[in-house]
């Protein structure tokens, strides 16, 4: 297991080096995507209309954040990870076109994204559910909001961060995933407890 | 009863529920950290202390998802006024949203629009029950989307008795892996109907982690289905390792000859809870956060 720091934009050639186990933590922009961001943003690439901001080497973070208005500036009060899984219909194509290099989220992601990032180069960070104050003590600020329209949890929301993690290395770009490891540990205890317990498969 | 003591009351249940785990789950969670062998759930765990006391310093909510309020209500049959009381736990829903903050989550399904305040169609919902006396108890579960969404009924065969709602049981614990942010709380119940059991499952998550069910035969059952959860290996937060669930809570009714319905609802580790007692003279006592106002 190895410990990364590293400033985005993020480089195809940094991400490779990264191999599930490792810990990451980033500094530099990290952008919020949910549900509604992944699919307007597809939207706007089939209509060859561009983001509102570049996203290569970037990570782009599920998370629904809760933000308080400050005067004219926006503080991010807490920002931990919304379920991936949700994300994992939009993630390979997201990937391919905006070129994220880092995925943060909760609860992993399934093949469609793992063979994504190891094409194209990303990884998925695994960030603590629920950890949303140890999330907003790394964003150092809101650098901006947009498609605000889509409700503050669905909007994107540009973050300026320093030291974002830990996040666990649970997907790399080489095709290995530890939730379906951990899913393939389960498959074998079932066995154990069914015995345990007495039941019929 | 003065209409303004209940939204303060119920207020400041919200803003504890969110801010403060309860002592039964910190604990739960202190104990797993220190029993967890696996390197990644380790560190998962030592994330989540480590943000419970962020979370208490900065008197921000533990999570960004402050979740769906749902109130339970003991309402004394003596106290005046319960026609007042629903508008106040919307009221004090609305203000917390602002105040605390809260995170707005209450979505109208037909148009897809946030209403901004955490309230709307049966949002905040209120479960009712009539007791004797002239005190209200209120309890407020802010209930977390994530661990929501892997929420299962299912309507087992009468015929495979308790060995089918164990399989039930575990199966849903696999089948939500590491969605519901574990280690969970699961609650399981039984009988009633449908729409019965996933509420006295749910209604089972507030129950406190050392408190077993009061009958001995139900409270072997929770045992069992601990230890067999966490056999399961999928860990904190899915990443593997000791600790999937902190506690299952079983509940249970009387079933219809033909039905054997179960519900298995779950909590996330930021199980959060709060009650609070107001009495007809107006006095108040916090039950589960005491000295957190």
């Amino acid at each position: 297991m190895a410990v990364y720091h590293l400033k985005t934009p993020i480089s195809e050639e940094e991400i490779r080096k990264l191999r599930v186990n490792d810990v990451l933590y980033i500094t530099g922009i990290i952008v919020t995507a949910r549900d509604q961001a992944h699919r307007r943003a597809l939207e706007y690439l089939r209509e060859g209309k561009p983001l509102p901001l570049k996203l290569e080497g970037l990570a782009v973070y599920h998370c629904g954040p809760v933000v308080s208005r400050e005067g004219d500036r926006w503080v991010a009060v807490a920002a931990g990870p919304t379920t991936s899984t949700r994300m994992d219909l939009f993630e390979d194509e997201f990937i391919k076109n905006f070129k994220v290099r880092v995925v943060i989220g909760k609860g992993g992601m399934g093949r469609r994204t793992t063979e994504a990032m190891a094409k194209y180069g990303a990884v998925y960070g695994a960030f603590t559910g629920g950890a949303a104050i140890l999330a907003a003590k790394a964003i150092k600020g809101v650098r901006g909001v947009e498609w605000l329209d889509l409700g503050t949890p669905e909007a994107l929301w540009i973050f300026e961060v320093e030291n974002f993690g830990p996040l666990t290395v649970a997907i790399d770009s080489h095709g290995n995933n530890l939730y379906l490891d951990v899913a393939k540990n389960v498959e074998e205890n079932r066995r154990r407890i069914y015995e345990k317990l007495g039941l019929q498969p | 009863m003065k209409t303004e003591i209940v939204e303060n009351v119920a207020f400041n249940l919200i803003k504890q529920a969110v801010i403060y785990l309860p002592e039964d789950v910190k604990q739960a969670l202190r104990k797993a950290y220190d029993e967890e062998t696996s390197e990644a759930g380790k560190t998962q765990l030592k994330a989540i202390l480590e943000n419970i006391e962020l979370a208490e310093k900065n008197q921000a909510p533990i999570c960004q998802d402050t979740g769906t309020i749902i109130f339970y209500v003991l309402a004394g049959a003596e106290v005046k006024g319960l026609d007042k009381i629903e508008g106040a736990l919307i009221n004090a829903t609305r203000r917390a949203t602002k105040e605390v903050p809260l995170r707005p989550n209450a979505v109208d399904p037909f148009t897809q629009k946030n209403s901004g305040d955490n309230t709307g169609r049966f949002i905040p919902y209120i479960h009712w029950e009539v007791v004797p006396g002239d005190t209200l108890e209120l309890t407020v579960m802010p209930k977390g989307g994530g661990s929501e969404n892997v929420c299962l009924t299912g309507m087992l065969v009468p015929g495979e008795g308790i060995n089918g709602l164990k399989k039930f049981v575990i199966e849903s614990i696999i089948k939500a892996g590491a969605q519901p942010c574990p280690p969970t709380i699961v609650g399981v119940a039984m009988g009633g109907g449908a729409d019965i059991a996933m509420k006295l499952a749910k209604k089972a998550l507030l129950r406190p982690l050392n408190e077993p069910n009061p009958n001995p035969e139900i409270a072997k059952l929770e045992r069992e289905l601990y230890e067999a959860a966490n056999m399961t290996g999928i860990g904190p937060m899915g990443l593997g390792g000791k600790t999937t669930v902190l506690g299952v809570h079983v509940e249970y009714a009387f079933r219809h000859p033909a039905s054997f319905p179960a519900a298995v609802a779950f909590n996330c580790w930021a199980a959060r809870r709060a009650s609070a007692r107001i009495r007809a003279d107006g006095s108040v006592e916090y039950l589960t956060h005491k000295g957190k106002v």
